[in-house]
């Protein structure tokens, strides 16, 4: 049973780049700074082609951005996903814009399928596919994962994680909640967003980046959506955490335990 | 004025402590908006925790169905929706967990409410409230406005006090006429992470262990047994399979301020700083003396972790 699947592909700033705030507290100081593919997302991708692999079918890529977002799309082509659309929007974004905005392509589209990453690493806010799911009143299953580890067999044979019923109009999700995993079914068309230990995503291959090139890559413009694309949420002001300050070395053991006994007085 | 309606949460039958932190944090809205303190608990027989929240001086709309029992996001939505227009909740929150986190955003959703994650603290004045919450993974605090009518809320569970019991509050149960058949999604199992060890959301102490363990968690267990510690892990640890994904320390895992946070073969990345930095009293135990949790941690020692806590543990058992 071939599956048409959407997923995502954010542009973000890289999670090894030192993020610091800019001194008036209206942005992040951007000089310097990495861009790429929203990690959470990469699992999504990865996820959607082996999917795509066992069953079939068509993996869409979509990004919200600028100009500058056809490259984290191409990085999704790259990897092996089909088309992309790029869903043109310069404005701020938030969940709330984002879901709208996805919810237009989901109904253009018509997958069977959203992979979401569970949240972007700029504004970790955690709530983009459960909005969707909502909005269009589907069923969800966040913290997508599964319970081989990363090192596992299942693993190195690129196995998806998520199970597609024999029938081809469900899915079975492992979920990570708080105190174990959770299976849920999913009758389908569904959301479901990625933890981290669904997969290892693979890293894009020489002629996976040249043929790239030549995918499909449509642009839609987000005003022409219909779709309000005022945020709800707006950030007034960013400051940079308290530091911690670092403490003393302490020599050994015998040191440590007075430390903590004493001066800590936390043992 | 402006009621506040927390999502309670229940695990075997009890209270969640983090629902009581939420409830804190609803209590502190709450006053500062003049208005009524409410909590939502959902879910199959939960008479005693409807009495419990009582017990905390909030009035509680209890929803006790079958179909909730799973916490499902597709069944709890328009349940907690629903419960947010009949008390007429401006703000409507719950703690930051795996189910707060699922549920929360498909209720604002439903209720065309913008909403803010993570949260840990609020700012602004009086009534007017803005919300202080992560970003870039701890990196940058962040000052939100959320600019609908009704606005709603996840928060960090150790960044609010936990409500005391006081007052009295009703109980108000709710009918619920959802059908399981008119689900999309169903509960299909749960795998419990079974564990001897207190919670690591609520521990007084957590003793974790990073790369330096080579896969070997024996001496971080050793010694959380000897102080009645969680086991904490960071992210190289998990991924590589040595330790259970729920043991994971940071920003993608979990996020706790123990009195003493005991890291071990740690190097300090980013991530795993922002799960922990909030903790009383750091160590750091660590070969590398350049390692960068040395920067935060308040007693450091360079040294060989599979030495160093044995030791440590024959410390704690002598003084006993």
């Amino acid at each position: 049973m071939p599956l048409k699947i959407l997923v995502t592909a954010k542009r973000v700033e890289d999670p090894e780049s030192k993020i610091r705030v800019r001194p008036d507290g209206a942005g992040i100081v951007t000089d310097g700074v990495n861009y790429k593919m929203n990690p959470f997302d990469e699992i999504a991708v990865e996820e959607a082609l082996r999917l795509r692999e066992r069953h079939g079918g068509e993996v869409v890529v979509t990004s919200i951005g600028g100009d500058k977002s056809t490259t984290e799309i191409r990085a999704a082509l790259a990897m092996g996903a089909d088309r992309g659309i790029l869903v043109r929007h310069e404005g701020a974004l938030d969940p709330v814009v984002v879901s709208s905005l996805l919810a237009k392509v989901f109904e253009t589209e018509k997958p069977d399928l959203v992979i979401l990453g569970k949240q972007s690493i700029d504004d970790d806010q955690n709530q983009a596919g459960q909005y969707l799911a909502e909005r269009l009143g589907l069923p969800q299953a966040t913290f997508a994962s599964k319970h081989e580890s990363l090192e596992s067999e299942a693993e190195q044979k690129k196995e998806p994680g998520l199970a597609l019923g024999a029938d081809g109009k469900s899915l079975s999700v492992v979920r990570e909640v708080d105190g174990g995993v959770e299976t849920v079914e999913l009758r389908l068309p569904a959301v479901v967003t990625t933890d981290l230990r669904l997969n290892k995503p693979r890293f894009a291959s020489l002629p996976g980046i040249m043929k790239a090139k030549k995918k499909e890559l449509k642009e839609l413009a987000a005003a022409s959506l219909g779709v309000d694309l005022a945020p709800k949420v707006v950030v007034k002001r960013l400051a940079e955490p308290p530091t911690r300050k670092g403490g003393v070395k302490v020599a050994d053991v015998e040191e440590l335990w007075k430390k903590l006994h004493e001066e800590a007085k936390v043992l | 004025m402006a009621n506040v309606l927390v999502v309670a949460e229940q695990s075997g039958g009890a209270l969640r402590k983090t629902t009581l932190h939420a409830l804190g944090a609803g209590r502190e809205l709450a006053r500062r908006t003049g208005g009524k303190l409410h909590a939502a608990v959902l879910g199959k027989g939960i008479g005693a925790v409807a009495s419990e929240l009582a017990a905390h001086g909030v009035e509680v709309h209890a929803a006790d169905a079958p179909v909730l029992e799973h916490a499902l996001a597709e069944a709890w939505a328009p349940v907690v929706a629903e419960i947010a227009r009949a008390c007429g909740a401006t703000y409507v929150g719950a703690a930051a967990t795996a189910i707060g986190k699922d549920v929360l955003p498909r209720v604002a959703a439903r209720l065309g409410a913008g909403m803010a994650s993570e949260v840990l603290g609020f700012g602004g004045e009086g009534a007017a409230v803005t919300f202080r919450r992560p970003m870039w993974a701890g990196n940058v605090l962040a000052e939100v406005e959320i600019a609908t009518p009704v606005k709603v809320f996840t928060v960090r569970p150790t960044e609010f006090p936990a409500a005391p019991r006081e007052g009295q509050g009703s109980v108000t149960a709710l009918s619920v006429s959802l059908e399981a058949s008119a689900l999309k999604s169903r509960f299909a199992g749960f795998k419990e992470v079974k564990s001897a060890r207190p919670d690591l959301a609520d521990a007084r102490v957590v003793v974790a262990g990073g790369r330096g363990t080579k896969g070997d968690f024996k001496a971080v267990e050793a010694l959380a047994d000897e102080l009645g510690a969680a086991v904490g892990a960071s992210r190289a640890a998990v991924d590589a399979g040595w330790v259970p994904n729920d043991w994971q320390v940071g920003q993608t895992g979990k996020v706790v301020a123990p009195e003493l946070y005991v890291a071990a073969g740690i190097s300090g990345a980013i991530q795993h700083l922002a799960g922990m930095k909030g903790s009383r009293v750091i160590v750091a135990v660590n070969k590398d003396p350049e390692a960068p949790i040395f920067q935060i941690a308040d007693y450091g020692l360079v040294g060989d972790l599979f030495k160093v806590l044995p030791e440590l543990a024959a410390k704690v058992k002598a003084s006993r």
